[in-house]
């Protein structure tokens, strides 16, 4: 299938209109179709559970402001056991969800770390209680930008305040607190969720026994940030954003955030990886078309990932989400000194890079661990070897499952954990 | 004054099948100890030391495969390099750093010591002897690089780059000024060397030695 952004969202805009297009022919519409039809998960996540927070309960931001009342979308796997002890927090990446291990609602697709959790797996769901929140600010239940503010009944739009990782963490614990659990045997996250991990390792040392930052660092670089930059002018060029009211407009920047994700999706993947995958291969034709249609088969699948980024995301909470990370520097808020961070930490960290990961490449892992040691805390380091780039976490890597299997075991020892718990 | 030390070495070689000299290693750290150990291979060490020791105990090493293993062994070890990694470590952050047939592969292994005894309280070391007569014979009369059972390299591919001899290594613990507390010295068949030997005899006849050394109070 070969689309172009701007044929792709003519033909949707005509099928909407109920008005079939010779476009049409080129791209299934049923799914997108679903999703418009679907109610906004922003308000009613489907196979979900949701936390109310009411006014007695605000979410204290580090913008100063207060946000309540507001919802936390989570999803839960396996059993707590009595003494509450086997509680596992995982916390998703940017464009990641509470759909950890079970299909997406919108998208029908398998949860995005069912490698590393279930029965049987790393993170075994048959021994821990997994709880996988949706983070404050994005669009599958918990509150964002996309949430009606109830001051106007209106979405809260570019009204929403600007959160940060460190908010983030701050409405899982206020979670935790309402389902009970004090400590957390493990938290565990890959990218944006690694640094909601370190996140919280520094603010509650107490309650986290063992904490897995993968693929992650204590503060966002200057590439990074100018990467994230590209990707929010993606999203505010498009005339649909119409200044972050689309959907009182009842438009849709898609042309921005397909474009905002194809920019990202390369910084996920490696050099090596490309052309492993893709090479200069065309796509569907032998030779090149003399045109701007997509020749190689690496634009085809970028525009295919741009696409159905899509139907499941909202753009202005990738405007926050990005912003919430560019904010994170885990060091600033500890004198600059990131060894502070974790002074007299009683957690065991594991630490994981990739080698092919050029978003979060490996000095920024040993970074956390020269902290970790300066801080005398009880840590593992270990880089993979892969070519699959920043998303390697998310895949199957035999060696990072034997690391994290490994790992937890040792420390549900120590943590008195039965294995049959 | 050097006291060397005396070991039941049938205990020694019977633990778990462990080897001999890691036998002897774990036997000078005291239970419960803050224990580093530097180029830590695959944990065998370690394991030992938490299993027979009770030691917290952490690792260093410079090869992946190495520390994936330990990690998935459940062991905190962490990927460096000996050379430059132990300069992160605040003073005193250990009871016990250790670094076990590594000191003839660093860069700088006098560095490397005073920063072990920076960071620890105590430093046990353990390496081949170049001294050995085996290997001085090697060189004297078939006029080629020592290869050895515990020297196995050919000079061409060797990661050893600063052998030394148990009166070298002493020569550098007086002049860097390190109290030398125990001494224990194998011979080729993996048993230790009687302890009022002379040192001379020691750095004839020990293919490898262990030392534990401590500052200057």
């Amino acid at each position: 299938m070969t689309v172009n952004l701007y044929s792709y969202y003519s033909a949707r805009d005509a099928g909407n209109r109920r008005e079939r297009t010779s476009d049409m022919d080129e791209v299934d519409l049923t799914s997108v179709q679903e999703a418009v039809d679907a109610p906004r998960e922003a308000d009613q996540p489907r196979d979900s559970l949701v936390a109310h927070f009411g006014a007695d309960k605000p979410l204290k931001l580090d913008a100063g402001v207060e946000l309540a009342p507001c919802q936390i979308a989570y999803k839960t796997y396996g059993s707590l056991n009595a003494a509450r002890s086997n509680a596992v927090l995982i916390c998703h990446a940017l464009t990641g969800d509470q759909h950890v291990a079970s299909v997406h609602p919108v998208t029908k697709k398998p949860g995005w770390w069912e490698t590393m959790v279930g029965p049987g797996k790393p993170i075994d769901t048959g021994r821990y209680f997994v709880i996988c929140p949706n983070v404050v600010g994005a669009c599958m239940g918990t509150t964002g930008p996309s949430s009606i503010d109830p001051k106007t009944g209106k979405p809260w739009g570019l009204d929403f305040p600007v959160i940060t990782i460190r908010d983030m963490v701050r409405a899982q614990a206020m979670l935790l607190d309402h389902l009970g659990i004090d400590s957390l045997f493990a938290v565990a996250g890959g990218s944006m969720g690694g640094m909601q991990v370190l996140q919280w390792a520094a603010s509650y040392p107490q309650r986290v026994y063992c904490a897995l930052p993968i693929a992650c660092a204590t503060r966002h670089s200057a590439q990074n940030i100018a990467f994230h930059e590209v990707g929010r002018q993606a999203i505010m060029a498009d005339p649909e954003w119409c200044g972050g009211r689309y959907l009182l407009e009842q438009t849709n920047p898609r042309r921005g955030l397909a474009v905002a994700r194809m920019g990202a999706h390369i910084t996920y993947l490696s050099d090596a990886a490309l052309h492993r995958k893709f090479g200069r291969k065309f796509q569907d034709r032998a030779n090149p078309t003399f045109s701007f249609d997509a020749d190689f088969e690496v634009e085809s699948y970028l525009r295919h990932q741009g696409i159905s980024f899509v139907e499941r995301f909202d753009a202005n909470s990738y405007l926050y989400l990005t912003r919430a990370m560019d904010y994170f520097d885990l060091a600033a808020d500890y004198d600059g000194t990131l060894a502070n961070a974790f002074k007299g930490t009683p957690t065991r960290f594991c630490v994981i890079s990739f080698t092919s990961d050029w978003l979060f490449p490996t000095p920024e892992s040993r970074a956390i661990v020269h902290a970790l040691n300066a801080a005398s805390a009880r840590v593992s380091f270990a880089e993979i070897t892969t070519d699959k780039g920043h998303d390697a976490f998310l895949l199957e890597e035999p060696e990072l499952f034997a690391i994290v299997r490994g790992f937890l075991d040792g420390a549900g020892r120590s943590r008195g954990l039965d294995p049959k718990s | 004054m050097l006291s060397r030390e005396d070991t039941n070495l049938t205990a020694a070689n019977t633990h778990g099948g462990a080897r001999v000299d890691l036998v002897l290693v774990a036997q000078m750290v005291e239970r419960g100890a803050k224990v580093l150990d530097v180029g830590c291979g695959d944990g065998e060490l370690l394991r030992l030391l938490s299993e027979t020791r009770s030691v917290d105990g952490r690792g260093i090493e410079l090869s992946r495969e190495g520390v994936n293993q330990c990690v998935a062994k459940g062991l905190a070890v962490i990927q460096g390099d000996a050379d430059t990694d132990l300069a992160d470590y605040p003073d005193d952050a250990f009871d016990y750093v250790i670094l076990s047939q590594t000191l003839q592969a660093t860069r700088h292994p006098r560095a490397v010591l005073e920063h072990m005894l920076r960071i620890g309280q105590h430093a046990i070391v353990s390496f081949p002897n170049f001294g050995h007569w085996q290997v001085r014979l090697q060189l004297l009369f078939a006029g080629h690089m020592p290869r050895t059972d515990i020297l196995p390299f050919s000079w061409y591919d060797t990661p050893n780059i600063h052998h030394c001899t148990i009166k070298d290594f002493r020569l550098l613990c007086t002049e860097i000024g390190l109290r030398m507390e125990k001494a224990v010295a194998l011979n080729a068949w993996g048993s230790p060397l009687r302890l009022n030997a002379p040192w001379w005899f020691w750095n004839l006849f020990g293919e490898q030695a262990v030392f534990l050394l401590s500052r200057k109070s």
